[in-house]
């Protein structure tokens, strides 16, 4: 008889994911259910608001990739608004994404994912000559390699276990057999988690030089609110730009003689990985990076479409201003449609009556031959997509982006695998590391481009012509993209009297997370599952690889608006 | 119980000198707002007390404020997980998964009865059940109730666990709840902003081991440490405000100067937060000093405060009630009276707005 697991809270994510999986006799996963267990209204909440307050209430929907829904929403309004931004605060904005990626997927690898492939105990046993020999072989740069720096960590880590309290580490899956480092690579790599947790905090600095702070940085519709003036002790100067480009020294370095020689050493030992985890093999992409002008897919630096059934031969065209590609369904979802829950919506339309119908907590399992998620099922012209980096590196390699065509070509060759080990769980994880590299160099282009226009004597980083309400339209619609690291979001806005008539966001995990849609299609965490042999399934590591693999991100995955208003708490204000 | 390691120990063991030490103490002295003869008996505390486990839960949240928690500069950023105290259960950190990191809440909740710190992030739906929050099969309710009943003491990370935040605002879809009118029998920290800044998190921690009490609280259950005064009397940029000069568009020439940005919706005369002290990301910048007003992240219902971009109607100055219109006339007679004066005009107004806040 099939065995049923459940994995319950998963660690290592934003927000609350569960899994339910089914396994064979073989303790290979036959069938997997992802279910989103939570939800927070905050399109309910965004209604009758100022537009203009909109990027701080969204980003507010998810703090590790703080900034992308702020993006996407100044974005969505100056969209319907008509609003360009001066060249200045593209340049910002491109500046300050390119650092949220960069930040977030070295987060990500780190401290979000290594655990799942580094065994923190077995680095006791490492020898510091042996690991000092390694580092320097894997990352002859990187100063800190010497014999004394892994001995004296082996130190801090012996008397950390030895101390009985193990903190993060508690009951863990420390010795299973699916960890198949040595000794000597599991103390460079818990070396690195450190560091990376050191190092991280300084490349978002930048965030609070343009935007004053990090998580959740400031953002204002019609461009950035820092001024630029290079004979100002008031504004943006040369003090600052020094900074960014200190910080963009630094960042670079780490990403090019740590994460990128940790990414090639770790996978070198899990290819076996480039077998399992492939999902629905189908990939979007909104692309991002715009050189010029938002509204011009062929001024991205990402750039836009769709991969279908893993053919690397065609890239669709996607168009996601177009009513008919995007739509949402709620058939596996704990919502119900006017119209039946079997028919998809477009967002610009879409509609969400919030109707839990599991079980009470508290419950073993889901049902979930019916609903079982609080995440819609959104679909591209009807089919399953995956989005992330794995879609962006996929398709800016198809389409020949320069550097990160040859950043695919050494890691591939490196590991002595082809295009096709992409389509994986290791290809996910090694896209992210890819791209990130990718998004060190934005953050240098971005850095130069910003300090070549101010040289030209531009200082502008505002355009007011729109700012005061009573010059808008009496209804408006827009519509805002962002890549974020874990995907194509877009945020849909109605404006109407100066207000918010209406919201809706479609964000990456929702895409990546989502539950079965009408046909019974499984999403893509669904259908990665499918097929990983367990070594031990009560010990769910390879669930966790996998999972991981797409770097959930659950609260922005579930923050669906209510059209029908529920029953409304009133709030007492102070 | 298992043996358990001081900070001293800790220290030691990472090659850390003790006169390096000891200007950790005084840094943290600094951080905590004590004086500098409190050094020797942070030092002593330092040296005797063994690791406090902390059990980090997870509500309807962001991750925010864990995000902000390991930007902490000082103390030594790696260090505060792994050495300071023992993050024993936290869903963003945590190596295990499923029932083997619930087991290790429920041996923690056991093991440690009365010891253990909970923290939490995010705050309760407490519509429906709780079905907009659940965790391992559970509500949050529940779990937050289970894993208090035993808490040494509670912390509330961030705007949302401390006075609700977002998903508190109107109309409030899930009846998100903060914690202090959830759990009603257990000390509890409130740490607002959104998220709050890195080292008031990590110094608010830190006080707590150091002095082996809950730091000195106001009204809403606030660190006085680090939410005594309000963003407005530590701004650099408040003689502008004395003076009645303003910013009234973005990218201007006032706001290239670095002119007052009260006009502009700022909400620093209103906010208590350490911001314009400590500033963010290791004192690189706040909102204000980087051209956008306070939105006033750390005031309860600060969402329904807003627009963001509307001044407030009203700013006390110098215990009149003023708004930026008549601000620069009062401000030439002010000049006079001095700097001390407007401090104690400024404490006064401080107290007694204080009394007059209803939270939640």
């Amino acid at each position: 008889m099939a065995k049923r697991i459940v994995v319950d809270p998963i660690p290592r994510i934003e927000g609350h994911l569960r899994i339910e999986a089914k396994l064979d006799e073989n303790n290979v996963i036959s069938d997997a259910y992802s279910s989103g267990t939570m939800w927070r209204g905050l399109e309910l909440i965004l209604r009758g608001r100022d537009p203009r307050d909109a990027w701080a209430f969204t980003q507010r929907i998810c703090g590790v990739c703080t900034t992308v829904h702020a993006l996407a929403s100044v974005r969505c309004v100056e969209d319907a608004l008509g609003i360009d931004v001066p060249t200045n605060a593209r340049i910002i904005r491109n500046l300050m994404n390119a650092t949220q990626q960069t930040q977030d997927h070295l987060v990500h690898f780190y401290h979000l994912h290594a655990l799942d492939w580094v065994d923190v105990v077995s680095a006791l046993s490492a020898d510091p000559k042996e690991t000092s020999d390694l580092a320097q072989a894997v990352s002859p740069s990187w100063p800190k390699s010497s014999v004394g720096y892994f001995k004296d960590l082996k130190v801090r880590l012996t008397s950390f276990v030895e101390s009985g309290q193990l903190g993060i580490f508690s009951n863990a899956y420390w010795g299973h057999k699916a960890y198949k480092l040595p000794p000597a690579a599991n103390l460079m790599a818990v070396a690195h988690y450190l560091e990376a947790l050191e190092f991280q905090k300084e490349i978002v600095k930048i965030h609070a030089i343009f935007g004053g702070k990090n998580p959740h940085p400031n953002y204002v519709v019609g461009g950035m609110a820092c001024a630029i003036d290079p004979n100002k002790d008031t504004a943006i100067n040369i003090e600052q730009l020094n900074q960014v480009k200190r910080i963009i020294d630094q960042t670079q370095t780490f990403i090019d003689q740590v994460y990128i020689p940790d990414l090639i050493a770790i996978a070198g030992f899990y290819k076996d990985w480039a077998q399992w985890g492939g999902g629905v093999g189908n990939f979007l992409s909104f692309g991002d990076f715009p050189e010029t002008d938002v509204d011009d897919p062929s001024s991205l630096m990402w750039p836009r479409g769709a991969i279908l059934n893993k053919d690397l031969s065609t890239i669709h065209d996607v168009d996601p201003h177009s009513l008919s590609e995007i739509r949402e369904e709620v058939s596996h979802s704990w919502y119900s449609y006017t119209d039946g829950d079997e028919k998809g919506l477009h967002p610009s339309e879409g509609q969400t009556n919030a109707k839990y119908s599991g079980p009470q907590p508290p419950f073993e399992h889901l049902d979930v031959d019916n609903k079982y998620s609080w995440l819609k099922t959104p679909r591209w012209k009807d089919n399953p997509m995956e989005v992330g980096p794995l879609a962006r590196v996929l398709i800016g390699y198809v389409k020949g982006v320069p550097m990160l065509v040859d950043t695919v070509n050494h890691v591939l060759k490196t590991l002595d695998v082809g295009p096709e080990a992409l389509f994986s769980t290791l290809g996910r994880t090694a896209a992210r590391g890819i791209e990130c590299k990718q998004t060190s160099g934005f953050m240098r282009h971005y850095y130069d481009q910003l300090v070549a226009n101010i040289k030209k004597g531009d200082y502008q980083t505002f355009n007011n012509e729109m700012w005061n309400p009573d010059q808008w339209p009496k209804e408006a619609k827009g519509f805002g993209y962002t890549e974020a690291p874990r995907g194509a979001l877009g945020h849909w806005i109605h404006i109407k009297d100066k207000k918010i008539e209406d919201y809706q966001i479609v964000v990456p995990s929702t895409w990546n997370a989502s539950p079965r849609d009408s046909k019974g299609r499984s999403g893509p965490y669904e259908a990665a599952l499918k097929g990983t042999p367990m070594e031990n399934p009560e010990q769910p590591l390879e669930v966790l690889r996998t999972i991981h693999s797409f770097d959930p991100c659950l609260a922005c995955a579930s923050h669906i608006f209510d059209v029908n208003g529920d029953e409304i708490t009133s709030v007492k204000i102070s | 119980m298992a043996e358990q390691k001081t900070f001293m120990d800790v220290f030691e063991a990472r090659g850390v000198k003790r006169r390096d030490f000891m200007k950790f103490c005084s840094l943290m002295s600094v951080y905590l707002g004590v004086s500098a003869s409190m050094v020797p008996r942070i030092v002593k505390a330092m040296e005797t007390k063994p690791r406090i486990p902390v059990i980090w839960l997870h509500g309807l949240e962001c991750t925010c404020c864990s995000e902000s928690f390991i930007r902490s500069s000082h103390p030594i950023v790696a260090d505060i997980v792994l050495n300071m105290i023992s993050l024993d259960y936290d869903e963003t950190l945590s190596a295990a998964a499923g029932h083997q990191l619930e087991e290790v809440r429920k041996r923690i909740m056991k093991e440690y009865k009365g010891q253990y710190i909970l923290a939490v992030e995010g705050n309760v739906p407490t519509k429906d059940n709780g079905v907009y929050c659940m965790v391992g099969g559970d509500s949050f309710e529940n779990v937050l109730r289970e894993t208090a009943k035993d808490a040494y003491a509670v912390i509330s990370w961030g705007s949302c666990a401390s006075f609700g935040c977002v998903q508190n605002a109107k109309p409030n879809p899930t009846g998100a709840t903060p914690i202090h009118k959830i759990i009603k029998d257990k000390p509890i920290i409130n740490v607002p902003g959104c998220p709050p800044i890195a080292e008031v998190m990590t110094g608010v921690i830190t006080h707590v081991l150091t002095f082996g009490e809950i730091p000195e609280l106001d009204r809403l259950g606030r660190p006085k440490s680090f939410y005594g005064t309000k963003i407005h009397d530590k701004c650099y940029r408040r003689p502008f405000f004395d003076a009645g000069m303003f910013v009234e568009d973005f990218d201007s020439d006032a706001a290239k100067k670095g002119w007052c940005l009260y006009k502009m919706g700022c909400k620093g005369p209103t906010t208590y937060n350490a911001c314009s002290k400590i500033g963010w990301n290791e004192g690189t910048s706040f909102p204000i000093a980087s051209g956008h007003p306070c939105i006033g992240c750390s005031e309860p219902n600060f969402w329904d405060n807003g627009p963001f971009y509307s001044r407030l109607a009203n700013v006390d100055f110098l215990g009149t009630d003023s708004n930026a219109d008549t601000i620069g006339k009062v401000a030439v007679g002010a000049a006079a009276v001095g700097a001390a004066a407007h401090a104690v005009g400024t404490a006064l107004k401080k107290s007694s707005v204080n009394e007059n806040r209803e939270e939640g």
